[in-house]
């Protein structure tokens, strides 16, 4: 099941850029929660702090609180972390020598799994929460994961997130190098995958964040302006520059 | 299209709306002019130019359909968009209603006049004024001038009820005025229901402007 994420006073560096300015949001068990805002704002720093893939930057770091269910983020083993709280990003990056199978199998052996039907059990688990096992399920290991189309990989690449069991599912713009069909198909899948992980999703597009999403959050300048259910940010924001954002007035 | 392309659309469907809000109120000038003068040509206008309201809302329906499909409108945009689909269709009732009041008044003029205890020249003003003020709300997007017009229907469905009573009380007493009596009364009751129409065109500018729903009597906002 999910676990919800308690933000509190986050602040993100890029040497001594201030990226994100004391950020404080709760996001909700098992639900969807979108992040939009213009470019540069800060939301993609604000997911790569979740699971601290910000610090891999050179000269990059953050402070505050990040608490994930009972862990805080920031206290421990950042491969910890990063098991407990997958992520997906924009551009579907399969590992493009492996097959199918040895795509979704590689973070269960990297993180010592050895038994061979347990591995498979959980490939195939994973395959079909990312709902791509049907498509597949006769070429594990004919093929590699790179033959595969976009949204496809894309898919192989919710999977091998999926197969470590996390608690959080962090997506970075997953549906904007795909075709309005495997848009469609990704945005089918995070409804579905709300029923076992929290997933919280970086989107440009605000008619996505609209329709996968319960809880949006706006991002200008390194703030977060407004966190408010989706329906009420869409129709009537409280923050005069929520509205001129998602109404196209700027940005 | 651009987002300026957008701005365009939206000011075109305001200035259409407005256009058509003006054909809706001449329409009830003119019918209560036919009721006053008893003269037949004005309800012939009215009877001509409601295929040009009935046209408008067409033309309204759709662009904003256009606008809703392809610009994917939120907030602000997207409530102003529905408040002017609900107005287009309340707008063209109205029209509706004049040439109702038409009717009856082609009806009264074809009998001997006859002298009733109500006064429907002021009834309408205070319809006409009421139709006014929703649609200068709309023009200038200002809520409170719109919370101004629903507080004046309570006065037109006065009017109405107190219609009513005389002109039955007429129809019991004198038999032969029936048939005027019943026209009359059918003219306040689309007289109030225009009033009504002006109240449904406020309360979609209270929506439209607040993003809240005051209809049926209550201030709901999305929660």
């Amino acid at each position: 099941m999910g676990v919800g994420i308690e933000v509190r006073g986050l602040n993100a560096y890029y040497g001594k850029l201030l990226a994100l300015k004391s950020i404080d949001m709760t996001v909700a068990p098992n639900q969807v929660t979108a992040v939009i805002g213009p470019s540069g704002c800060g939301k993609s720093t604000f997911v790569r702090c979740l699971n601290r893939m910000h610090e891999t930057i050179p000269e990059a770091r953050a402070e505050g609180t990040v608490i994930v269910g009972d862990m805080n983020v920031y206290d421990n083993d950042p491969v910890e972390v990063r098991r407990r709280i997958g992520m997906v990003f924009q551009k579907p990056n399969p590992f493009p020598t492996m097959s199918i199978y040895g795509n979704v199998a590689a973070g269960l052996k990297l993180n010592g799994f050895r038994n061979r039907k347990l591995i498979d059990e959980l490939v195939e688990r994973s395959l079909k929460l990312a709902a791509l096992w049907d498509e597949v399920k006769d070429e594990l290991h004919k093929k590699s994961g790179a033959s595969l189309s976009g949204g496809q990989q894309q898919r192989l690449c919710i999977a091998r997130s999926l197969a470590v069991e996390p608690d959080i599912l962090l997506m970075d713009e997953p549906a904007s190098a795909l075709d309005p069909i495997s848009t469609s198909k990704i945005e089918e899948l995070i409804f579905q995958l709300k029923q076992h992980y929290t997933v919280v999703i970086v989107t440009h597009n605000m008619q996505q964040a609209a329709r996968v999403a319960e809880f949006t959050g706006f991002f200008l300048m390194g703030s977060l302006i407004e966190y408010e259910k989706t329906e009420k940010i869409f129709t009537t924001p409280s923050d005069k520059r929520t509205e001129d954002y998602i109404t196209g007035r700027f940005g | 299209m651009t987002r300026s392309r957008f701005q365009q659309g939206l000011d075109d469907l305001k200035e259409r709306l407005l256009r058509m809000g003006g054909l809706a109120e001449q329409a009830i000038e003119r019918s209560v002019e036919a009721y006053t003068t008893r003269d037949a040509k004005y309800c012939q206008m009215v009877l001509t130019r409601e295929s040009e309201i009935n046209q408008s809302e067409r033309e309204i329906d759709e662009l904003a359909l256009d606008l809703l499909a392809m610009q994917q409108p939120m907030a602000i945009d997207l409530r102003f968009i529905l408040a002017v689909v609900k107005i287009n269709a309340d707008l063209e009732r109205v029209g509706d209603q004049a040439v109702n009041i038409t009717q009856r008044v082609l009806d009264l003029i074809s009998e001997p006049q006859v002298e009733l205890p109500v006064d429907i020249p002021r009834m309408a003003a205070s319809v006409s004024a009421m139709v006014q003020r929703a649609l200068e709300s709309f023009l200038d997007g200002k809520a409170e001038v719109a919370e101004a017009v629903l507080q004046m229907d309570n006065v037109v469905d006065r009017m109405k009820d107190e219609a009513f009573v005389v002109l039955v009380q007429r129809m019991i007493n004198e038999p032969h005025t029936t048939r005027a009596a019943l026209n009359v009364l059918l003219i306040a009751r689309n007289l109030e229901r225009i009033a009504d129409h002006a109240t449904n065109i406020a309360e979609d500018v209270i929506f439209w402007v607040r993003g809240a729903d005051v209809r049926h009597g209550g201030a709901h906002y999305p929660a």
